[in-house]
């Protein structure tokens, strides 16, 4: 058998660079393709019309002027906390301590409304809880980013357990504060005072954090893209002795990176517990310090790429909750229908990257 | 990038289990008749353009959701409604998207909206202020009666009774076990696995626990909490913990499968609570009782619809139909289990018997004439109101949620964390 020059059916071959209409031509062709995919799942295990489902999502997110402020809002805190994680991973430093950062952002400011509440003037307040939740979600990330600049340790695994000593402590406070005595909530901080409730720009409840975070994203693009600390985070990020080499201080470097970043992660925590939600429990970052590692990847680490991303997972959700209210679905279904997406969606940058290349004709390679 | 691909295939996977699983929820059959359609037929003119607005936790998968969700259904067909004149948002958490799915339902044209869970109450408050022409029904709430907003409601049942005739199910099954000879009457312990260590779950231990000792008069009970509503794992710790301990029964008053299951497991007999576990439970459910809350949402409904106040404040009972016990499993249950009840349940409802007599409990080896008990709940926790006349603890008379929470003699709490 002339079997040994015979390679394997299929093999994955890099791809040089790929032009931008071509990139986007596949990027296109996969959301397309999740797009049948999720109607052919949905026709075979719902019976439902996936066109209407479809239809569903848009109204889910987009239907009213209230769902669009909803929109926006979760956008830009899942945005604010993906900005935040991107000079870390820039950097080459895997920040997964995005959630613990948040809620300890959060307890800083609802310690702040709970302790100091109605005892101050409000706005001395307010300046006390930015203050304080800047600093608790930097202290939070410079733990970690102290101790790999110093002794190299592994920052993933570090934040991931940072995460876990935040929740900790909130679940503590939250038996702490609750009300009332027993019921293992706190509920809404200062309901009839709203001393340290975040100014609401006109009748505009979510406006003010929209604004917040549109300014930390053109910030953090002008950052990392145009200042002399964004080109260093890139350097470090590329190759940790060509940074030596050409007299970058890597340790300064990584502790101050993670400064801004824990930092920008207490301030998503200070929108949610001053800005919007007004309580503080283990789950007001529900998950989003993890989504928003996805959503800096999908980016490329580009801060308006990110509206994007988070915007596509954003609506993705309300959608899917939309789906689950008007057909009687459970919400597993609408996660199941994300999760599809997602995966095309990661899976089209592979395609992007890389080629598969079949084996040619055995017959032909056989005369050859 | 590979990691992520696989982390996203094993979530795709994980999803579509959960899809799979979902469908085996228990459809817990609705008993207690949804009273009388006949006069509902005649309002149908109004019930037309009536929508009507359900906010729930989690959704069926939970016990005590369920129990909410099969009663909405329920009113809503006994009123006639069509598909478009209810919506359901089912897994609402207690935050911010409480508000948000509130005012999105207010938006959508609902004249009521009813949330289900005590966390709620006061992302259902800042809605009521914003929408006056609403009206905002919250179960197992507390602030009501204080608030002074005309369209923000609470209601609760006085499920204490439920839980004391469940009680005297338990106590009836631990005295045939002693006759049996399994253990002596010293040794008859019971196991109660709790979610956290508020009035709500004060009242329903103790009134379980007296229910048990009006028949079993050597009982104890040991109780632990879990701190979380809904924890699986944890609920199945508990009572796996409990009956090595020595429980020789358990109840439980918290929302997964996980005691239940954990009894079934191990043999030992189980009281539920939210819905009968017999599907799950063949050999050790005994009995279950739960609030019926399809009593409630008609009370409310044809209220609006006829221009009629909705009490600020309404407490359901054995008499509107509100507090139920599910059917006696016979397999389980001791016999002569469902005379009993039917017995103290005719002497509760014409005022014979009182769950929380003060002839029937002691606090640290003292009886009780008076208690001032945290009705009006404020900031301050102010013990306020005088609770304690006739001979009696008045449980949910001055406010429908329960405030009873002394710790009587005879039960052990083995941790109070939460």
């Amino acid at each position: 058998m002339n079997n040994q020059n015979r390679g394997p059916l299929v093999h994955i071959v890099k791809r040089g660079s790929v032009p931008w209409y071509m990139a986007w031509l596949i990027r296109g062709a996969a959301i397309i393709l999740a797009l049948l995919v999720c109607a052919l799942v949905t026709t075979l295990l719902t019976g439902e019309n996936p066109i209407q489902i479809y239809a569903a999502m848009f109204k889910g997110a987009f239907g009213t002027p209230r769902k669009v402020w909803i929109l926006l809002q979760n956008l830009s805190i899942l945005l604010c906390i993906a900005l935040a994680l991107t000079p870390a991973f820039k950097m080459r430093f895997w920040n997964i301590g995005g959630e613990g950062q948040v809620l300890i952002g959060g307890l800083a400011s609802a310690a702040c409304m709970i302790l100091l509440g109605d005892k101050i003037p409000n706005w001395l307040l307010i300046l006390i809880m930015v203050c304080a939740s800047i600093a608790a979600g930097a202290i939070w990330a410079v733990i970690p980013g102290f101790f790999k600049a110093k002794w190299n340790t592994n920052e993933t695994l570090f934040t991931l357990m940072m995460n876990y000593v935040a929740i900790q402590l909130v679940a503590f406070f939250v038996i702490v504060w609750e009300v009332p005595k027993g019921a293992g909530k706190v509920g809404i901080i200062n309901q009839a005072t709203q001393a340290g409730w975040l100014p609401q720009i006109g009748s505009y409840k979510y406006l003010l954090n929209i604004i917040i975070v549109a300014l930390i994203t053109i910030g953090m693009y002008v950052y990392l893209n145009y200042s002399k600390h964004g080109y260093e985070i890139s350097v470090v990020g590329e190759s940790e002795r060509t940074a030596r080499y050409v007299g970058i201080k890597v340790e300064k470097v990584i502790v101050r990176t993670m400064v801004l970043s824990g930092a920008i992660c207490g301030i998503a925590g200070l929108l949610l517990v001053g800005g919007t939600d007004h309580t503080i429990s283990t789950t007001i970052a529900g998950g989003r310090g993890y989504t928003a590692i996805m959503v800096a990847w999908l980016a490329k680490f580009n801060p308006i790429a990110m509206i994007f991303a988070s915007l596509l997972l954003v609506f993705l959700s309300r959608g899917a909750t939309e789906i689950s209210t008007i057909f009687g679905l459970n919400h597993s279904f609408a996660d199941i229908l994300t999760g599809i997406i997602l995966f095309f969606i990661i899976g089209s940058e592979f395609f992007i990257n890389y080629k598969l290349s079949f084996r040619k004709n055995s017959k032909k390679e056989a005369e050859a | 990038m590979k990691k992520i691909i696989a982390m996203l295939l094993a979530l795709v996977m994980v999803f579509a289990l959960a899809a799979c699983g979902e469908s085996k929820a228990p459809e817990q059959p609705a008993e207690a008749p949804a009273e009388a359609p006949a006069d509902a037929a005649a309002e149908t003119a109004t019930a037309k353009d009536m929508k009507v607005g359900f906010i729930f936790l989690h959704d069926e998968n939970s016990t005590y959701d369920l129990n909410f969700i099969n009663a909405a259904k329920s009113a809503c067909a006994a009123l006639g409604f069509s598909e478009d004149q209810f919506i359901f948002r089912t897994n609402i958490p207690e935050s911010q998207e409480c508000y948000d799915a509130a005012c999105e339902l207010a938006d959508a044209g609902c004249s009521i909206i009813f949330a289900d869970s005590f966390g709620h109450e006061d992302f259902m408050i800042q809605a009521a202020k914003e929408f006056p022409e609403v009206q905002f029904c919250h179960a197992t709430g507390v602030r009501a009666h204080t608030e002074g907003l005309a369209n923000y409601h609470n209601a609760f049942a006085s499920i204490y009774e439920g839980r004391y005739l469940a009680g005297i199910a338990a106590g009836m099954k631990l005295n045939e076990m002693i006759e049996a000879g399994e253990f002596t009457a010293e040794e008859a312990k019971m196991g109660y696995i709790g979610a956290f260590t508020y009035a709500e779950v004060v009242s329903g231990y103790t009134s379980f626990f007296l229910g048990a000792r009006s028949v079993c008069p050597t009982v104890t009970m040991d109780v632990t909490f879990t701190g979380s509503w809904y924890d699986e794992t944890a609920e199945k710790e508990a009572a796996n913990k409990l009956i090595e301990n020595g429980c020789k029964l358990i109840s439980q008053h918290a929302d997964s499968m996980g005691a239940p299951t954990a009894c079934e497991t191990a043999g030992v007999p189980n009281v539920s609570y939210n819905g009968s576990t017999l599907d799950a439970c063949p050999n050790t459910f005994i009995v279950s009782s739960r609030i019926d809350w399809a009593p409630y949402y008609l009370y409310v409904i044809n209220a609006v619809m006829n221009d009629e106040e909705v009490a600020a404040d309404w407490t359901g009972t054995l008499a509107t139909g509100s507090v139920v016990l599910t059917d006696v499993n016979e397999k389980a249950a001791a016999e002569g289990t469902v005379e009993a009840i039917a017995d103290a349940k005719a002497k509760l409802e014409n005022g014979e018997l009182h769950v929380f007599d003060t002839a029937a409990f002691t606090v640290e080896g003292k009886a009780l004439d008076s208690y001032m008990a945290d009705v009006d709940s404020d900031a301050d926790f102010e013990h306020e109101t005088e609770v304690i006349s006739d001979g009696y603890f008045h449980e949910s008379e001055f406010r429908a949620a329960p405030y009873f929470d002394l710790q009587i003699d005879g039960i052990n709490l083995l941790d109070t964390k939460f």
